[in-house]
């Protein structure tokens, strides 16, 4: 009888806990994984494709489910140095053969500039860029916003005319860096 | 609280901040002297943004003749701040100009050519402020374009607008005239001779503001600024002048409302939030002028001091005189001496200057141009900087209660997570920290590239946000239409489907439109055989439709080729050296040193080249049109289709005519090279043979116009008679020389190119050769 007892109370404590879980489960279920989307924040955003997937996320994607840290060409280290403290792995030096183009050979960013003159308008350009950055329309002449473009590179190549260079951005007051070498700090004897 | 305050102060009693050091002043070089007035300089410069925030539109152009006090830009947004004409004369330029910045970067500038008569607008003299309403005053010093004139420049009509920030109510305006660098006396002189003015503008910020109470700062080591505000003030009970003791930086926003009122202002919070308003006396004097004399904000007085000047002083300087004709009022000894440095603002927190163009904006108020003796470091390019000792004077003396040593080492380490746990955003560059520090680390600098780093960071987050949302969308975008798509095609295939079951004239002559083409295709396949046949015989009607389609291809094809010319000549340049690139750099030389000797060789040679290329080029199509026409003529008899296929057929030929051409042009070079001129003759008469059809030669109009427009072109430039009659095509000549030289380099490319792939094609292509 006690046995049966034992037997009865402990089956419905498990029966009820059981039923939190399951309702537990149900309730605050996690749609993406978390990891994914940490890692989609650390990636640069340039969705270029160098790391040889269609975009950031792909790539954030296939690191969480174990892809190599260091394909990311405009990231560079510090993005492989972030990546790598978050997965708890190696930092790794970068993969040169994912670096191509203009990204890697100059530190200040490029935008893509279309020489106005030239465009045919093949509209080829628009499909190539990854963030609608570019704006025109068949047989009309094409251009790039600057403030959206992410110097992916990807629209150069398609352009049949060759009309499209990367241009870096002019150094204003408001993207200045300090340099310590400019100016000695004074300092009053 | 209030009540308090107020009672400790007027016993003199303050409260003191943390850290603070004791620079030694040097404040005697220029007290004693009154504000000079200047005479005008000839030229200004006035950079369209002096301030934080934005410039504002242009409202004059080049050649404009301007009156003192006109306004030069429009103000289109509340942090736009405009500037105004400081005296009458002519715009000559607006372009790009060094700027008072520590990067020595160019900003887009008036220039301003002055005409001397210094003839004023038409200005309105208000003698009664009381008449006028708040948003009145605020609109005319906004009019007027006064900016914080203390360091930063913050837009003074924000700050002043007590409805738009809905603040607490103000228990305090206080009124900044400490001062606390160690050379500059600008604000020291304003108050002892304009301290009536200055009283006037605090009575307008007080009725705009409406504090409890008004303190005016001053350091204790400016007795005659005290004394004339004191005497100013003595009738009114509201407004206190409270001599702080002197001590770097007691200037500071957040330092100064400690000492007055032993609030600490908080990381993050704003002073307007503790009920305190402060501006500095000379944007007070800027205020009044601006109020009630309708004078913009157009001159500023600046410290000129430093012992390498002879007669260093305070100035009336207008804004945008460059800092050289100040340094001459001030004779200056030397600046032949290239290494003298010239600093903008006070020693503690100022920046040396690039140019001595850089011209006085609202924001500046000393120049300083040290001897060596005075301060050595200036003149030294390397840095003295040694390891940290860990002594913690930094922290000692950081008004801020910042840990500098600790910000020093995540700066260097570029650990911005760290830096932001230590605040590095509440340093105010003050210096204090690298004045005391005994391995002379330059410890502002360092934080002055970690905050921008950051900022920069944020700058990027913030971009790659914006890309992401824009990929996203457009990944969104492509998917519905691709959905679209196939809903329309769904619903035009069962359209047809629906048509086509009915019964009516059209579906059975739709019907029969099917059958008929299926009947076309089934006569094609089987006469196959006999179009092989008929390869040889050309067909005039194709010809004729593939010539419209030339004629609308030509322009596009052109374009292309330009592009294909410059891809190569962009090869050339980084290939100019490499040795296997000899022949095509004789022809370049040839050209370009108009050798005739060399250049008839090469021209022939290039004859040659163009004969052999274009008949490959021909014979080729030929065969392959022939080809398609007669496969098409035989199946069908209407134009329309054939024109269709042409159409194609041209398209394909593009390309193949390039290679074919290519591959002439290499070969016959080789064979030059090898001195088997008789083969190559051979060769083209060989291939001459099956092009004598001049149908086709005006047919493939668009890639050998272009091939040999530009020899035609390349050798008229070089030999300069254009006797070259075998190449009937000639067009508008554009840039001879450029031509040129794209020719050459298109040869050159090519041949390196082909070269690899020759064996291969020739394999591929064994008739045409
Ligand atoms: S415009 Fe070109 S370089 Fe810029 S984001 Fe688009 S594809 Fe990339
Ligand atoms: S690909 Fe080149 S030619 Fe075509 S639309 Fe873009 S810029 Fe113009
Ligand atoms: S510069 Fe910054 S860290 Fe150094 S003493 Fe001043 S506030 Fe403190
Ligand atoms: S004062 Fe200089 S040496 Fe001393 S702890 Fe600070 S940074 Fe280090």
């Amino acid at each position: 009888m006690n046995i049966l007892l034992a037997i009865l109370v402990l089956g419905s404590i498990a029966a009820v806990f059981g039923a939190l879980l399951g309702f537990a489960s149900v309730r605050f279920k996690v749609d993406a994984d978390p990891i994914v989307e940490q890692l989609d924040a650390l990636l640069p955003q340039t969705q270029c494709g160098q790391c040889g997937y269609p975009g950031c996320k792909p790539y954030a994607q296939a690191v969480a489910d174990g892809e190599a840290i260091n394909k990311c060409a405009p990231g560079g280290e510090d993005t492989i140095k972030k990546i790598a403290d978050l997965m708890g792995v190696e930092v790794q030096p970068i993969d040169e053969s994912h670096v191509k183009g203009n990204i890697a050979q100059s530190n200040r960013p490029k935008v893509a500039f279309v020489i106005e003159e030239d465009c045919i308008g093949c509209t080829k350009c628009i499909q190539a860029c990854p963030v609608d950055a570019i704006i025109g329309a068949a047989k009309q002449m094409h251009t790039i916003i600057v403030d959206e473009c992410t110097g992916c590179d990807l629209c150069v190549a398609p352009c049949p005319v060759d009309c499209i260079e990367m241009r870096e951005l002019p150094e204003t007051i408001h993207n200045w860096q300090w340099d310590l070498t400019s100016i000695p700090v004074t300092q009053l004897d | 609280m209030v009540e308090s305050v107020v009672e400790r102060i007027t016993r003199g009693h303050f409260w003191d901040f943390h850290g603070g050091i004791h620079p030694p002043e040097q404040k005697f070089l220029t007290s004693n002297k009154p504000i000079k007035q200047l005479s005008l300089p000839k030229q200004l410069i006035i950079p369209l943004q002096q301030h934080i925030g934005q410039e504002g539109d242009l409202l004059v152009s080049i050649g404009e003749h301007v009156l003192k006090g006109q306004a030069l830009t429009l103000s289109t947004n509340p942090m736009v701040v405009p500037i105004h004409a400081p005296t009458s004369g002519t715009i000559s330029a607006i372009k790009m100009s060094v700027i008072a910045h520590p990067s020595g970067l160019s900003q887009l500038c008036i220039i301003f050519d002055v005409d001397g008569d210094d003839r004023w607008r038409k200005r309105e003299v208000c003698h009664d402020i009381e008449l006028l309403a708040n948003h009145q005053i605020i609109e005319k010093i906004a009019n007027a374009g006064i900016a914080g004139m203390g360091g930063a420049g913050f837009p003074t009509h924000i700050k002043v607008n007590s409805k738009v920030s809905s603040k607490p109510d103000i228990n305090f305006l206080i009124i900044n005239g400490v001062e606390c660098e160690p050379y500059i006396t600008a604000d020291d002189l304003l108050m002892m001779e304009q301290s009536n003015a200055i009283v006037d503008g605090i009575k307008i910020l007080d009725k705009l503001l409406t504090p409890a109470f008004i303190f005016i700062a001053i350091e204790n080591n400016k007795p005659k600024a005290i004394k004339a505000l004191q005497q100013a003030t003595a009738k009114i009970e509201k407004i206190k002048v409270c001599v702080v003791p002197t001590k770097y930086p007691a200037g500071g926003e957040k330092q100064l409302i400690q000492i007055l009122t032993g609030k600490e202002v908080t990381s993050g919070q704003l002073p307007i939030h503790a009920g305190i308003v402060m501006q500095n006396v000379a944007t007070c004097f800027a205020i009044n002028e601006a109020v009630r004399h309708d004078t913009p904000l157009i001159r500023r007085v600046v410290t000129v001091t430093g012992q390498a000047l002879d007669k260093p002083q305070n100035v009336w300087a207008l804004i945008g005189t460059p800092i050289n004709f100040l340094l001459e009022q001030c004779s200056v000894q030397h600046i032949k001496n290239e290494k003298q440095p010239v600093i903008m603002g006070g020693p503690m927190m100022g920046f040396s200057v690039s140019s001595e163009l850089v011209p006085v904006v609202k924001t500046s108020n000393c120049i300083l141009v040290p001897s060596k003796v005075e301060m050595p470091s200036a003149f030294e390019k390397e840095s003295k900087e040694v390891e940290c000792i860990r002594c913690g004077q930094c922290s000692d003396v950081c008004p801020s209660q910042l840990l500098p040593q600790e910000l020093q080492w995540s700066a260097k380490a570029k650990d911005h997570a760290q830096l932001k746990k230590l605040n590095l955003s509440d340093c105010i560059d003050c210096g204090a920290c690298a004045y005391v520090c005994p391995s002379q680390i330059p410890l502002v600098h360092y934080y002055r590239i970690a905050k921008a780093e950051i900022l920069e960071q944020q700058q990027l987050d913030l971009k790659a946000e914006k890309a992401k949302t824009r990929f996203e969308a457009r990944k969104l975008r492509l998917e519905k239409e691709k959905v679209a798509r196939h809903e329309k095609q769904k619903k035009a295939a069962a359209a047809r489907k629906a048509a086509m079951n009915k019964a009516t004239p059209e579906a059975t002559g739709a019907k029969s439109a099917v059958a008929a083409a299926l009947a076309r295709v089934k006569a094609k396949k089987a006469s196959k055989d006999q179009v092989q046949e008929q390869t040889n015989t050309p067909d005039s009607q194709t010809n004729l439709s593939s010539d419209v389609a030339d004629d609308q291809k030509s322009q596009v094809s052109a374009a292309i080729a330009r592009a294909k010319a410059k891809k190569k000549l962009k090869a050339e340049a980084t290939n100019t050296l490499s040795s296997d690139n000899n022949d095509a750099n004789k022809i370049v030389d040839a050209l370009e040193t108009k050798s005739t000797v060399t250049l008839q060789a090469s021209v022939d040679d290039k004859k040659a080249k163009i004969a052999v290329a274009i008949a490959k080029a021909k014979a080729k199509k030929l065969n392959k049109t022939n080809d398609a026409a007669a496969d098409t003529n035989k199946v069908t008899k209407h134009t329309l289709a054939v024109n269709m296929d042409a159409k194609k057929v041209v398209n394909i030929e593009d390309k193949k005519v390039k290679i074919a051409a290519a591959i002439a042009k290499v070969k016959s070079k080789a064979l030059a090279k090898a001195n088997k001129v008789n083969k190559e003759t051979d060769d083209t008469s060989r291939i001459n043979y099956p092009v004598t059809n001049n149908e086709t030669q005006s047919k493939y109009k668009p890639a050998e116009l272009v091939q040999t427009e530009q020899e035609d072109i390349a050798v008229s430039d070089s030999t300069g008679n254009s006797k070259n009659k075998n190449i009937t095509e000639s067009k508008p000549i554009i840039s001879i020389d450029k031509k040129a030289k794209i020719i050459a380099a298109i040869a050159k490319a090519k041949a390196k190119n082909k070269l690899k792939e020759i064996s291969l094609v020739e394999k591929n292509n064994p008739d045409n050769v």
